[in-house]
């Protein structure tokens, strides 16, 4: 069909269709002619042509058919259609009935045709069935069965979470494809949460050492190579498990050993093995000897006339390099060779290598090559990828201003409008807010200016529209710094690009900004004169808009030179984003009855809950209740501004109002929130690290280096390369790689993460820039002070979680053996109860999070840990006289946390010092705003010596919540030889140590939801929604004790309670961009202050 | 995973199209294109491995493919398969076709294009390498022909006396 033309091969296939079409939906066709016809359907779908009229009949050769008739059948099904098919749902008995047969052929059918295509709200019709198949006697049966699950387990997780053990057992299958198809769930599941499959270790070392040991039978020999698919296979289960697990890397030195030692270099195949082996040795915990091993086989793969092998050794060097520099080092002619391989796949990969090793040094080098094959290249895929790179490298490593301003040019003139919206917006966040010196930043700008109006002033040369809008903006803000030029000349150069076709009308709000920018500098000017004639008979609305504007205020130069100042892009703008000014309005609307306003979000849920015919919802939810929408309207809003008379003072005091609460909330999701917490992150961050300083020099090496190189010269074309060779790899010392190339890490790390953190930022740059061009009237005099406070709550977090020292003793399996116990102990709640000796949550902390970090099996052993884990610290502290909170020469007051199931417990131990005896001693409490302090007799602490110490107990109980709070007190005493003093302390308390878990039923938790009225709703955002779930609810539970009560679907339920009679109940759900958090209570302030906690912990996790 | 597994010959026309990843029609027509476009431009003595561009799942995946006279077969894999362990599949399933037809050419691929992919579905399913042993494929397709032999006889039968 080839050697005929294009169109008569279009004509016969219509043909073909045609008569196709005729014949299948002819009532007379039998099965058997229908199977032929099929098949021809098959192949003019394959060739491109529309056979939709074909799928119905091929689920009904899979229902009808006998078995030939059925392959084709289901084979048509499984090519036309996909998993969300309509028609699909036709076939679903077909499966089920066939899976239930007792034809061999047939069920493997199914099973095929299950594991390629199934609709995944059906998986419960066939999933106990596909199980039993796991038991069958047939092995290729078996194979399919888990292959089947596994397809389940990768479209829908949770439903075949409890069928994990049944995997083991596949994976003890005795027939090695068995085994082998039980890998591939392995490997993802390892790969999603590797500490769950630790204890598998042993068995994957024993099937690998078995494999490689020649174990197998001969009939899974490929070329003489045992097995070389499953060995690939272990040795990347391997390699996640033994990733940073020292303990778990120890267990697979001896294979891995074998394994390379075995890989007998005869074979393509073998290769494979020997790579994957290298790519473990280099991804488990390091031992020394293996690594030399696998530095020897990089060198072989490198080395390899095949180009292949090269390939796969330069990506290796390249997963190695970090580790290793030395190793490029001793490849370098061979990468230098590579760069100027013919094949393109080769280029780049060395070039991804060359990106991995650049530093301050020889990153011109690096760059400009980049630069060489960007310019060859074609491919959009690829030019996005390289110029991000190119641009990272710049902004990290530029040597100078002028090379940092031509390379960028060069990035954005290639990269042109392919490339990633953030490198520009990063270019100008760089450029406005520079870096610490303010002379080499004024550098830097007038150099960017100068560049800027050179390339304006190349006629017939046509910019990317995104390289336009960034000399756009620098022109406008940055060009008052050029002396000579006058900002006429500039207008001027703006305006003809303004009236240039090859604009696009975004960047030509970007000049009109620009020009609007400039205007109040310019003495007199008549362009911006023409430029309003032109442009305010523009056809574009926005344009219009943006003109008139700038007429307005051209009229009166006083207000645009207040309102344009000089060189202010980084100011913060004051936005009332309270957006109290309406409130008038707003209340206006409100009284003639218009409908109060209901965000977005709430808007969709109430639109949901109203499309839901059936309610899945496990309890109760209404979201439409009357009480919810009228607490969070903003009547409310205009309530609250009235009362207090001053919309501006609203702005400032809306963290301690209840109702500017419900507003904050209110606008959260549609930027207002994000903006603040984004900004708050921002706060905290280091200031740009200048480049200079980006990397560790080293000339002397770098000489050294050279000198090596010289000493292999040979021809002219070689000396080149060497030159090369010696500007590629300075400052990859030999004496101390690691020091140096970690210390590069950190340092892009540090970039990397401000850069996401500044994205928002210059968002906030940009949009604020917008603010100033054009809605004016939206300045208003409120101002964003709740972003200090967000900072310091945000700071204070993440300083506590520096203090955190981990305890690895406490994940150690050797305390296991007392876990029994302290279950006991816990689970009975004895009348002496496990005592918790630290006195403030910067202690208290560590022992919890080390356990949150030690995923355990079950949420049980969790609790048991953290029991075990507090007794450890019992017997410690009782040492050691528990945490000091006061004292002096004689006397030292200690602080005991006491938590009960039914309450809290402070404990204090006055206690004299050696030599003395405490003839009195009274402790008092001073009242705490927000708890009730009542003395509760008794002790649980070991009995000490009577006259040496006193011990005072009291019971806490929350009386309004709050997040932390210090209680102080004070202690006289009186010593035996008369001495008496006064000593005040202090102990911080959170409200964690107040919450407990409540462990009700679903039904409970429905009924207690619709019975609370205060409620809060969250936002948080997570990177892996759908995987943050579990570990969300895992983290919650173990970090602030909330019992999880169900988890359905993406939602969870938790609940907590604070004795006596206060409880709180959580609704989680995982959306697309993070998690909705929604708590209720029969308390006003917990809902905030608990939903504070949660972020906080999961911000933490 | 592997996310797609096309066959086309020297001249772009597909002979196989197998997707484990759900595209539109029309995207799938453009990625075959787009794929033979990639291939067509590389000589034969370099590298297997191709990185797939932005159609298809972008850096995380790979074009890994050989070419035979006069096809090419291509898979698109993720990053969790071993370059030359598929480089080493499409040589078994070849070899396997191979087998089965008895010298396959390019024809046997246009006119038993079901068997064809009975063949593959042995040795990949859903996107997962199944079986890798080639006497075990060659049998399990044998036990099949057989089946269709018992079946066909009437046929043939009725066809005879036509």
């Amino acid at each position: 069909m080839d050697y005929i033309g294009l169109r008569e091969e279009e004509k016969l296939i219509q043909q073909e269709l045609i008569s196709l079409k005729a014949t299948v939906s002819a009532p007379t066709t039998t099965l058997k002619t229908m199977k032929e016809c099929m098949v021809r359907l098959l192949y003019c779908e394959m060739l491109g042509y529309d056979a939709s009229f074909g799928y119905i009949h091929a689920i009904k050769l899979a229902q009808q058919g006998n078995l030939l008739e059925k392959r084709v059948g289901y084979l048509a099904v499984s090519l036309f259609l996909h998993e969300s098919h309509e028609l699909l749902l036709l076939l679903v008995n077909t499966v089920v009935k066939d899976l239930q047969s007792t034809n061999l052929v047939e069920v493997c059918m199914a099973l095929t045709v299950v594991s390629q295509i199934f609709p995944r709200e059906m998986i419960p019709a066939v999933l106990p069935l596909i199980e039993d198949k796991l038991q069958h006697s047939k092995e290729i049966v078996r194979r399919k069965a888990v292959l089947a699950l596994y397809k389940f387990h990768l479209i829908a997780p949770n439903q075949v979470q409890h069928i994990h053990i049944k995997f083991r057992k596949a994976l003890c299958d005795r027939d090695v494809g068995v085994m082998a198809a039980s890998l591939h769930i392995y490997l993802r599941m390892i790969k999603e949460n590797s500490s769950g499959y630790k204890d598998l270790t042993g068995s994957f070392v024993t099937i690998l050492k078995q494999v490689v040991g020649g174990k197998l039978p001969v009939d899974f020999s490929y070329h003489s190579v045992p097995a070389p698919w499953l060995q690939i296979q272990l040795l990347r289960v391997l390699g996640l498990l033994g990733k940073d697990d020292q303990r778990t890397s120890e267990l697979m030195y001896d294979v891995l050993d074998e394994s390379l030692r075995r890989a007998e270099l005869n074979h393509n195949v073998t290769y494979a093995i020997l790579f994957e082996c290298v790519h473990t040795v280099y991804s488990i915990y390091p031992k020394s000897e293996l690594l030399e091993k696998a530095a020897k086989c990089i060198g072989k793969f490198v080395l390899s006339p095949k180009i292949n092998l090269k390939y796969l050794g330069l990506k290796a060097l390249t997963y190695v390099v970090q580790q290793d520099p030395t190793l490029a080092l001793q490849h370098q002619m061979t990468i230098i060779e590579c760069l100027d391989h013919p094949d393109p796949i080769i280029k780049r990969e060395t070039l991804e290598l060359l990106y991995r090793i650049t530093n301050s040094q020889n990153v011109t080098v690096i760059v400009q090559k980049m630069l060489e094959y960007l310019r060859q290249s074609k491919e959009e895929y690829i030019i996005v990828n390289l110029v991000g790179k190119i641009a990272e490298l710049a902004e990290k490593y530029a040597p100078d201003n002028a090379w940092f301003i031509q390379t960028m040019n060069a990035v954005f003139s290639v990269g042109g409008d392919v490339m990633h919206p953030d490198i520009p917006s990063n270019f100008l966040r760089l450029l406005a807010e520079g870096f610490d010196d303010e002379t080499e930043d004024q550098q830097l700008r007038v150099y960017a200016v100068q560049s800027y109006l050179s390339l304006l002033d190349v006629e017939n040369v046509f910019y990317p529209q995104r390289f336009l809008q960034v000399m756009s903006w620098v022109l406008g803000e940055y060009s008052y710094l050029l002396d000579k030029e006058k900002p006429e000349e500039v207008i001027n150069r703006l305006y003809k690009l303004l009236m240039s076709d090859s604009v696009s009308s975004e960047t030509k709000a970007w000049l009109i900004a620009a020009v609007t920018k400039l205007t109040p500098q310019a003495q007199t000017s008549s362009t911006v004169e023409r430029l309003i004639q032109d442009f305010s008979v523009s056809l574009d609305t926005c344009m219009r808009q943006h003109t008139f504007e700038l007429k307005h205020l051209h009229e009166n130069v006083e207000v645009m030179k207040n309102l344009l100042p000089v060189n202010k892009s980084c100011e913060e703008l004051v936005v009332d984003a309270s957006l109290s000014f309406l409130d008038g309005y707003v209340a206006e609307g409100l009284s003639r009855g218009a409908a109060p306003y209901k965000p977005h979000h709430q808007r969709q849920e109430e639109k949901l809950s109203q499309e839901k015919v059936l309610n899945f919802e496990p309890y109760g939810l209404s979201f439409s209740s009357s009480g919810f929408t009228g607490r969070q309207s903003p009547a409310g809003i205009s309530l609250g501004s009235d009362i207090s008379g001053n919309s501006a003072e609203t702005g400032l005091k809306e963290t301690n109002s209840l109702k500017l609460d419900g507003v904050k909330k209110l606008w959260g999701k549609e930027g207002y929130l994000p903006k603040k917490e984004s900004k708050a992150g921002d706060a905290p961050e280091a200031p740009p690290v200048p480049p200079e300083s980006a990397a560790a020099e080293n000339p002397d090496q770098a000489g050294a280096k050279r000198d090596q190189a010289q000493v292999l010269v040979q021809s002219k074309e070689e000396k080149e390369k060497q030159l090369l060779a010696s500007s590629l790899f300075v400052g990859l010392g030999t004496e101390s790689p690691i020091n140096l190339l970690g210390k590069a890490d950190t340092v892009s790390h540090k970039f990397r993460r401000k850069s996401k953190a500044k994205e928002a930022r210059s968002g906030d740059v940009a949009s604020a820039q917008n603010l100033t061009c054009s809605s004016l009237s939206s300045l208003s005099s409120a101002t964003y002070k709740g972003n200090d406070c967000l900072a310091t709550v945000q700071g204070r977090a993440s300083a506590e979680a520096k203090e955190l020292p981990l305890g690895p003793e406490l994940l150690d399996p050797e305390c296991l053996p007392e876990l029994p116990l302290v279950g006991k102990l816990s689970d009975g709640n004895l009348s002496v109860p496990p005592l918790f000796a630290d006195s403030d949550m910067e202690v208290f902390h560590p022992p919890l999070s080390a356990v949150a970090a030690a995923p355990a099996a079950a949420p049980g052993t969790a609790e048991i840990t953290l029991a075990a884990s507090f007794l450890e610290d019992t017997a410690e502290d009782t040492c050691s006289g528990g945490v000091e909170v006061c004292g002096d020469e004689t006397v030292t007051v200690s602080s005991y946390k006491l938590w009960q199931d039914d309450g809290f417990l402070m404990g204090w131990l006055v206690a004299a010092e050696s030599g003395s005896e405490l003839q009195s001693a009274n402790l008092d409490i001073f009242p705490a705003e927000n708890f009730k302090v009542s003395e509760r007799p008794g002790c649980c602490l070991p009995v000490t010596e009577a006259g040496s110490s006193r011990w005072f107990q009291y019971s806490l109980q929350l009386e309004r919540p709050f997040t932390e709070e210090a209680l102080s007190g004070a202690v006289r005493y009186q010593l035996v030889d008369t001495q008496a003093g006064q000593l005040g302390f202090s102990v911080s308390l959170s409200l964690l140590d107040f919450v407990r878990p409540l462990k009700i039923s679903t039904e409970d938790f429905g009924k207690l939801w619709l019975s609370f009225a205060n409620d809060v709703k969250q936002n948080i955002k997570m990177s892996e929604p759908q995987a943050a779930l579990p570990s969300a609810l895992k983290t919650l539970q173990q970090k602030l004790r909330l019992h999880v009560v169900d988890v359905r679907g993406d939602e969870g339920l938790l609940a907590c309670r604070l004795p006596p009679s206060t409880s709180c109940l959580l609704h989680c759900r995982a959306h697309a961009d993070g998690l909705a958090l929604w708590l209720r209570s029969s308390c006003p302030a917990l809902p905030d202050c608990l939903s504070y906690q949660c972020h906080k912990a999961l911000e933490g996790s | 995973m592997i996310q797609a597994i096309l066959v086309f010959n020297n001249h772009g026309k597909p002979r196989l199209v197998r997707f484990y990843q759900r595209f539109p029609e029309e995207i799938q027509q453009q990625i075959v294109r787009e794929t033979f476009h990639l291939v067509l431009k590389r000589d034969d003595n370099i590298c297997n491995f191709l990185e797939g561009g932005s159609l298809i799942g972008g850096s995380d995946y790979k074009l890994i493919y050989r070419h035979y006279a006069t096809l090419y077969f291509v898979f698109c894999v993720d990053s969790s398969e071993s370059e030359l362990g598929i480089l080493d599949l499409i040589q078994v399933f070849v070899e396997t076709l191979d087998k089965c037809f008895e010298n396959v050419c390019e024809l046997d691929l246009i006119f038993h294009m079901d068997k064809v992919h009975y063949i593959l579905q042995e040795v990949v399913m859903g996107g997962m390498v199944l079986e890798t042993n080639m006497n075990e494929i060659v049998a399990q397709m044998e036990a099949q022909s057989r089946l269709e032999k018992s079946e066909n006889f009437p046929v043939t039968l009725h066809l005879s006396t036509r």
